[in-house]
């Protein structure tokens, strides 16, 4: 290479964060570890999936954790064809919100069905989680959701 | 559920009550012909600057242009591997990822025949013995060791010499 030609170089910033979770998502991670999924009762009765602290309505304090899924509904999806080195899977995936069964709000996840032509608005799909061994306390402990009744 | 059974022994675990969320960018670098000039010479366990055809000034590492007058800066120019302590700083925090033994010195060096300085590491002195005008030079890796980086340079140290005078490195604070 001529000595006037520009170099080229690969670099990394990262940046080590963590986060307190505090009780409510702390304990919807625990259920995730645990192999459970989690929502919290708002103040006017719905079930919130992922939890949060306070009723995005009313503003109150929520309630009591409720146990949800395993299965639920596809809202909406969007395919990935071809996934980044971030995505939860390495071969194509939908990008889905799936309201769970006894939620009253959709959780954002992947849906692992083996194409888009094998996935619709308003399939059913349930959780497929990771090993226990390898589950931490976080939403990659969910692998991805697939269609109920059998994976593609 | 189906993963019901094997769930009893993570229920020892306690509570989670922090999640690791790592932020990483990963990115191409491309310098620029100028500041490849500057990287190869690192290479070589050189300086290399450039100089502006219009004021004289000697920048390094050259971004290729003078920042005052807006010309092309074409002239390269060997810097010496001596130079002046203008400012510096003693780190005493500790924090994640560090790689040095605090306390340590970060110094703006301003080489010889530069017109601006840049940051380098000092050792080879107590943190508390450091000062403005301070004589140093580079200490470079192994010649086998040497690549496009400013990694090339381990460190600068007290060479010796009595402190430059003040009003020799007062326009470069
Ligand atoms: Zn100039």
């Amino acid at each position: 290479m001529p000595e006037s030609e520009a170099l080229h170089a690969s670099h990394r910033l990262e940046y080590p964060y963590a986060r307190s979770v505090g009780p409510v998502i702390g304990a919807f991670l625990t259920g995730l570890r645990d192999g459970r999924l989690l929502g919290v009762r708002g103040s006017g009765g719905s079930v919130i999936v992922p939890p949060t602290e306070y009723d995005p309505d009313t503003g109150d304090d929520t309630g009591e954790v409720v146990e949800v899924g395993p299965g639920g509904v596809v809202e909406s999806w969007a395919w990935v064809p071809d996934p980044l080195p971030k995505h939860p899977s390495d071969r194509p995936f939908a990008w889905a919100l799936i309201r769970l069964d006894g939620a009253d709000t959709a959780l954002l996840h992947a849906v692992d069905s083996g194409g888009p032509d094998r996935l619709a608005t308003g399939d059913r799909v349930t959780v497929r989680f990771r090993p226990a061994a390898e589950r931490i306390g976080s939403m990659a402990d969910i692998e991805a959701f697939v269609p109920e009744g059998g994976a593609a | 559920m189906a993963d019901r059974d094997d769930t009893a022994a993570a229920g020892d675990l306690g509570p989670v009550t922090t999640l690791a969320t790592p932020i990483r960018l990963d990115f191409e670098f491309t310098p620029g012909v100028a500041q490849s000039r500057f990287l190869r010479g690192l290479e070589r366990g050189r300086f290399i600057g450039q100089r502006c055809p219009k004021c004289g000034m000697v920048y390094v590492p050259s971004r290729g242009s003078c920042p005052t007058d807006g010309v092309p800066t074409t002239e390269d120019v060997e810097l010496a591997n001596v130079g002046t302590v203008t400012t510096y700083c003693v780190v005493n925090v500790p924090f994640a990822g560090q790689s040095i033994e605090i306390p340590y010195i970060c110094a703006q060096v301003l080489l010889d025949g530069a017109n601006i300085s840049f940051m380098g590491l000092i050792q080879e002195i107590p943190a508390d013995q450091i000062r403005m005008g301070m004589r140093v030079e580079a200490v470079w890796v192994d010649p086998d060791r040497l690549t496009p980086s400013l990694a090339s340079v381990r460190y600068f140290r007290p060479n010796g010499e009595p402190d430059a005078d003040y009003e020799s490195f007062k326009e470069y604070l």
